[in-house]
């Protein structure tokens, strides 16, 4: 029994079952077979997630994504500035307690260089209802090359818990043709 | 040397059972149940919350309640709990006399002041940070100071744990090799370790940081260790319910493991494998390479998931062959169907079996494969995949070894035979349905730990799909089952540890187990548990693919 010690003191000469054989074998090949598939989508594969980051001084952020928001603001929506910036280009996205800022209008099927950093605690960028989930963090600069597929209002949620206003901080982002 | 007269010999097991460890055992399994109780309670008026309709608590008492609850079941009570699980596999399981109970008692006594503090400072409202206390959010001092006290005193329970197995080797109380369920203690003990040394070395700082000893802790430094001890202690949950399935199968059905060696292979796996899966937390993280991501949740991860694949077919299968040593051998599942489904400590464990294997276990590998990860994040799918871990797979197993534990440590009678038959079932399924529909509602987007789906008082409104509202719904009715559940459990269990017959001489504990009257199988043939294991894999890689297949239609990314 196994709240016993082993019947037999050379237990680790007993046979192995021809089933557990069999199973632990199967499994150790489905383990090979989920690791080269990540592999794999890194090279056939469109999502995955870059590993560009920089370091960054929140301050010295800030400022880059306002002096790009003064340039290509088109308009404003309940205080927030709306951008439009170039197609292909880099563009500046802040969070900070507790909004998405700003909001950007961009083109359908055109990569974008987005940016996004925190300028205080760590927030969660979740865009609804595509669901496209990454974490921000404050100083950190993080850089992902994003293609908008189809046109719409689509919501920025805040999914990393930051405070008590965090079931309000939502921002938008518009893709248009 | 302890004397004789500390000992009592168990007239079922014929083990002989130390009574300074039998008090420890118990005290540690008493606050565990108690901190249960408080984080299930927690747990409910979370899940009422975020049942939209009903709404139950208002904002900042929503993060507090979170907070408490994550702290309350997934630190105190789990930990409380395989802290006694270490003293009876160890000094019970080998006839020995506990290590340095005076040790043991100052690690119980700083462990339940470290969580009272803890808990104090949660409810003062300061330090609703969650568990997770992600800098630079900043908790009240003494909330981290709780923590450490906590952490501390469970490190001296381990080591208690380690001196017991050296006295026992020493004093030779048993024979041969350490039985397989002491030696997945083990494993959750080396495990704990690490696990604990990867907590001080980042709360200790942050601690400093509160009190403003220290300026700055890094973010990404600080998730990146807080993830060394948060993935860890998950696999010490994994190691000792593992240890509880095997030592339940023995205690009631007489199961043998089918192979010492691979079983105990697949132990070894979790303490070779895990140390770099807290990067599957990270996944969503800037500053980390793919390449970092890949080889770290995959290597890592993968060799311990083929741990817990290998148990999720050594335990059933030790069960088949034990039934089927008694005659149940008809057809391919007579075992499964005769077996002693109204004893709660069997339905209990194979609840958690095959709860943990097709939900939390399956779940847990697609959420940590670096890139569908981007779809479920920080979604309610995580919690979702967590309760399937550690509410269906731990608790539940822990819940089922207290059924025995409250005859053999306790020596009283399980009370409301009635209630606790049916209690495995209404848990397990309120918990099915909390994992579940917490999934759910995450595969359609929703954020955890969030208190209004509604986004009423946002400045840009929004609103989820209404089937998002729907899976809430559904999930503060599960949440409502489990609690009740949850409340049988307690009632039945205080009720016999205070007022239960006291039991004298042998027990049964089979629980109705019968052993049927025609002949038996000498040879190992577990056919059905081969099926269960085909149609668990098949589940899996299914529902892999389906997630790659959605991952492939969302918006490029690179
Ligand atoms: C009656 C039983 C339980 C119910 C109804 C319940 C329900 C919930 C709900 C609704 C959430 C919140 C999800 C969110 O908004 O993010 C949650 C979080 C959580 N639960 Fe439970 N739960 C129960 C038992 C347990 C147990 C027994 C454990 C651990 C052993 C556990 C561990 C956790 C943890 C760690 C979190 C995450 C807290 C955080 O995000 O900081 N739960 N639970
Ligand atoms: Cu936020
Ligand atoms: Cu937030």
């Amino acid at each position: 029994m196994a709240i016993q010690p082993p019947e037999s003191r050379l237990w680790w000469k007993e046979p192995v079952a021809k089933v557990e054989l069999i199973w632990v074998i199967v499994a150790f090949l489905w383990g090979l077979v989920m690791f080269f598939m990540m592999i794999y989508w890194h090279a056939a594969g469109k999502q995955n997630i870059s590993s560009e980051a920089y370091r960054v001084d929140p301050a010295s952020y800030q400022k880059k994504a306002e002096e790009l928001a003064e340039k290509y603001k088109t308009g404003e929506r309940a205080g927030i500035p709306i951008v439009k910036p170039p197609a292909g280009s880099d563009i500046y996205l802040i969070a900070r307690l507790w909004q998405w800022w700003p909001i950007f209008e961009l083109e359908k099927g055109k990569a974008y260089r987005l940016h996004i950093s925190s300028l205080d605690w760590q927030h969660g960028f979740s865009l609804q209802p595509v669901n496209i989930n990454l974490q921000v963090h404050p100083g950190y600069d993080f850089v992902q090359t994003i293609t908008p597929k189809d046109k719409g209002e689509y919501t920025i949620v805040c999914n990393e818990y930051c405070g008590i206003g965090h079931h309000q901080m939502t921002g938008k982002i518009m893709v248009v043709d | 040397m302890a004397t004789v007269s500390e000992f009592r010999i168990c007239p079922t097991t014929g083990l002989k059972v130390h009574s300074a460890a039998e008090k420890l055992i118990k005290a540690n399994a008493v606050v565990a149940v108690v901190f249960l109780a408080i984080g299930g309670l927690f747990g409910l008026m979370v899940a009422l919350t975020r049942w939209q309709a009903v709404h139950l608590l208002p904002a900042d008492w929503f993060y507090l309640a979170l907070t408490a609850h994550g702290f309350d079941v997934l630190l105190a009570w789990i930990i409380f709990f395989e802290i006694a699980v270490l003293y009876f596999a160890s000094a019970i399981l080998l006839n020995c006399r506990l290590a340095a109970p005076k040790v043991a008692w100052a690690a119980f006594w700083l462990m339940l002041i470290g969580a009272l503090v803890a808990n104090v400072a949660v409810l003062q409202g300061g330090s609703s940070v969650m568990f997770t206390s992600y800098v630079p959010m900043k908790a009240a001092p003494h909330f981290y100071l709780g923590l450490i006290l906590f952490a501390v005193g469970a490190l001296l329970g381990v080591a208690v744990f380690f001196g017991t197995l050296v006295i026992a080797k020493e004093e030779k109380t048993y024979e041969g090799s350490l039985p397989l369920v002491t030696f997945g203690a083990v494993t959750a003990a080396i495990i704990a370790v690490y696990t604990i040394a990867s907590g001080a070395i980042i709360l200790i700082p942050t601690f400093l940081w509160s009190i403003g000893l220290v300026s700055h802790i890094d973010t990404l430094m600080y998730k990146l260790v807080w993830w060394g001890m948060g993935h860890s202690s998950q696999q010490i949950n994994v190691s000792a319910h593992v240890a509880v399935w095997y030592a339940i199968a023995a205690l009631v059905l007489g199961a043998k493991p089918i192979s010492e060696k691979v079983s105990r292979l697949a132990f070894l796996f979790y303490i070779l494998f895990l140390q770099l899966a807290s990067a599957h937390h990270l996944l969503a993280e800037p500053g980390l390479s793919a390449e970092w991501k890949v080889f770290n949740t995959s290597y890592a991860m993968y060799l311990a998931v083929l741990g817990s694949m290998i148990h999720g077919m050594t335990v059933p299968g030790s069960i088949e062959a034990a039934q089927r040593a008694r005659g149940f051998n008809n057809g391919l599942f007579q075992w499964l169907r005769k077996a002693p489904w109204g004893n709660p400590a069997f339905s209990g464990m194979f609840l958690s079996l095959v709860m943990f294997g097709f939900i939390g276990g399956i779940s847990g590998v697609v959420l940590g494969t670096e890139q569908i990860n981007v779809m479920m994040h920080n979604t309610l799918y995580v919690p979702g995949h967590f309760h399937g871990t550690v509410v269906a797979g731990t608790t539940l197993a822990f819940m089922a070894i207290t059924y025995l534990l409250v005859p053999l440590i306790f020596r009283r009678e399980v009370m409301f035979p009635k209630l606790a038959k049916i209690q495995p079932y209404l848990f397990g399924l309120g918990v099915l349905g909390i994992s579940v529909f917490m999934m759910g509602a995450g595969t359609l987007g929703v954020a955890r730990r969030h208190w209004d789906m509604n986004f009423a008082d946002a400045a840009l409104t929004f609103d989820y799909p209404p089937a998002a509202f729907l899976m809430m719904a559904l999930n503060g009715l599960s949440a409502v089952m489990a609690a009740t559940g949850g409340l049988i459990f307690i009632v039945v269990v205080v009720g016999s540890v205070l007022f239960g017959k006291k039991v004298e001489g042998k027990i049964d504990l089979t629980g109705g187990a019968a052993v049927a009257k025609y002949g038996s199988a000498g040879t190992l043939k577990i056919p059905g548990t081969a099926v269960l294991v085909a149609v668990f894999f098949t589940c899996f890689v299914l529902y892999y693919f389906v997630n790659w297949k959605y991952l492939s239609e969302l918006w490029p990314l690179r």
